[in-house]
């Protein structure tokens, strides 16, 4: 019998129980939950203040999951250590729980700046988690308001969020555009613009350099009010279990497509690692969630002595602001294709004969038909990609490749 | 197991299964009033060119990419069929990102809708295949995976 350990309980936490009970239905898998949630869907938090879900529909599996899955679960604790040696990993209460494989899923922790006088402002939050949301709530009422320290996913979906709960919004960033890690400078003109209209407010190209109470000095010069501070600058990987016993980090634990690290029996998976980018042919960190979910189910195949390898990651968003959805993936490399309307854009990027990324803003329809030509990397010479670049469709395909997608035949 | 697949050699691309299908899903007796004048929001739907048509609905694949690439954990696959709790979908469509046969949409809402065989609605069975005039979407066992 196998003994595994789990530590993390978020996605790619869920994704390893799965992979493993797919192939070793009795050993024992314990998972050790520093949040006292059961898995939730993280990306939901912005959601639930927008009031589209609650507590209870943004768990990420059902409530009989852990025992149905046979899994012990520790909550509200910490690993501080793991005993490579004597295959331990060892709790801040002292604890210490063999295990036969390890799969670290420690996920990402905000990376805050040290802002000179940020111990003064009183109402201050991060938002990553179902109880910085739940703070965040209490935080704010329809007069608060809000000034977010980052214009990336986090920090727009919870202006998002916020939206309609509180009497102004205000979000700044260093950097001169929204969403820079995921658009380029046009395409987040057009989410800005949109965001504008429905009454978000931007300081870009500026930041906060120190707060005062109520109110954050700017790199500008200028003063900025505010009840509520939200501060989602970025994320960092959390990977100190594995670089403090040696093992190969970058800016995540390096893991391999089996998801094992450079350490025996250790495998890591979700946004603690930095895996390979085939779209980019270089490892970086990749936080995304479907992303965590793959890399969790292949390293517990692997970790119960299956076979799985998960080689297809590709940086891929899909994240909507007040009805405008903005779909992203891959690498904006190449020769650019580009479709304009007044309510939409598309952007191709093609390289050596594939498509190598594409962001499309408003019409979105069947886009997967994209990703997954990114993820398999066709080659552009076997589809008419005349047609495929004017609008996502099968039909661009060949009569026998279609006929084995939809007509079974293999 | 089984599954719905599509002849193009015998699609006339009428449209006729997104009619059934919308009307199968409204949970309504009457056709008419079902859809008469209303726009429509199929969970199938006919893609083609000048020279060929063919529906387009959900494989139910035996590895779903859109159940491991759910952010809201509401696409699970039961039984072979993969089914989404509109309930939990917030509609973000990442499954929309993720299928590689363009398969899904959402309703007029923006949630997420998706062909579940037609096993728990009024229809009971694939009203796509039951309704269409050529036999050109059929629902039976080729011999993949569940």
């Amino acid at each position: 019998m196998k003994q595994y350990v789990i530590i993390g309980n978020g996605v790619a936490a869920a994704g390893c129980i799965e992979g493993i009970r797919s192939v070793d239905k009795d050993s024992k898998i314990t998972v050790i939950s520093e949040e006292n949630h059961p898995v939730y869907c993280r990306p939901l938090i912005s959601y639930y203040l927008e009031n589209k879900t609650d507590p209870e529909r943004m768990n990420y599996r059902s409530a009989d999951f852990y025992e149905k899955m046979g899994c012990d679960l520790f909550y509200g604790k910490k690993v501080i250590h793991i005993d490579a040696d004597s295959q331990k990993v060892v709790l801040d209460d002292g604890t210490k729980l063999p295990y036969t494989e390890v799969c670290v899923a420690t996920g990402s922790a905000p990376f805050v700046p040290p802002f000179e006088g940020l111990n003064t402002v009183e109402k201050k939050s991060n938002f990553m988690t179902l109880d910085d949301t739940f703070a965040l709530e209490k935080a704010i009422d329809k007069d608060s308001n809000v000034l977010i320290v980052g214009a990336g996913l986090i920090g727009l979906k919870c202006a998002e969020g916020l939206h309609g709960r509180v009497a102004g919004i205000t979000v700044c960033d260093l950097a001169d555009r929204v969403l820079s890690s995921i658009l380029d400078t046009d395409c987040a003109a057009i989410v800005q613009k949109h965001l504008e209209a429905n009454g978000i407010q931007f300081m870009l190209g500026d930041t906060a350099v120190r707060f005062e109470k109520n109110s954050a000095q700017m790199k500008s010069g200028k003063t900025v009010e505010f009840d509520t501070l939200v501060l989602a600058v970025g994320v960092r990987p959390n990977t100190a279990l594995v670089k403090d016993i040696g093992g190969e980090i970058n800016r995540g634990i390096i893991v391999n497509e089996h998801m094992e690290t450079s350490l025996e029996n250790i495998y890591a998976a979700g946004d603690c690692t930095e895996g390979k980018d085939i779209s980019l042919g270089q490892k970086r960190v990749l936080a995304l969630l479907p992303n965590a979910y793959m890399q969790g189910h292949t390293a517990g195949v692997n970790m119960a002595g299956g076979e799985e390898v998960f080689d297809k990651a590709i940086p891929m968003n899909s994240i909507g602001f007040f009805g405008l959805h903005v779909m992203t993936a891959g690498t904006y490399e190449g020769e650019l294709y580009e479709e304009k309307t007044d309510s939409s854009l598309k952007r191709l990027f093609t390289k050596d004969g594939l498509l190598k990324g594409f962001i499309l803003i408003g019409k979105t329809e069947r886009t997967g038909i994209y990703t997954s030509l990114i993820r398999e990397k066709t080659p552009l010479d076997t589809i008419d990609f005349k047609t495929m670049k004017k609008v996502a469709t099968s039909v661009a395909f060949s009569p026998e490749n279609r006929r084995k997608k939809f007509g079974g035949v293999v | 197991m089984k599954r719905i697949y599509v002849n193009e050699e015998w699609c006339l691309g009428c449209h006729l299964c997104e009619y059934n299908c919308a009307f199968a899903n409204s949970g309504m007796t009457d056709m008419a009033t079902a859809l008469k004048g209303k726009p429509i929001y199929p969970r199938i739907h006919i893609e083609g060119n000048d020279k060929v048509s063919y529906a387009v609905s959900c494989r139910h694949c035996t590895d779903p990419i859109c159940v491991k690439s759910c952010i809201a954990g509401a696409i699970s696959k039961t039984d072979g069929v993969v089914r989404v709790d509109k309930n939990k979908c917030v509609g973000c469509l990442t499954c929309v990102l993720v299928c590689p046969y363009g398969s899904l949409a959402p309703d007029e809402s923006g949630i997420m809708q998706k062909c579940e065989l037609c096993l728990q609605n009024t229809c009971g069975e694939p009203a796509c295949v039951k309704g269409c005039p050529n036999r050109a979407i059929v629902y039976e066992e080729r011999g993949e995976d569940e």
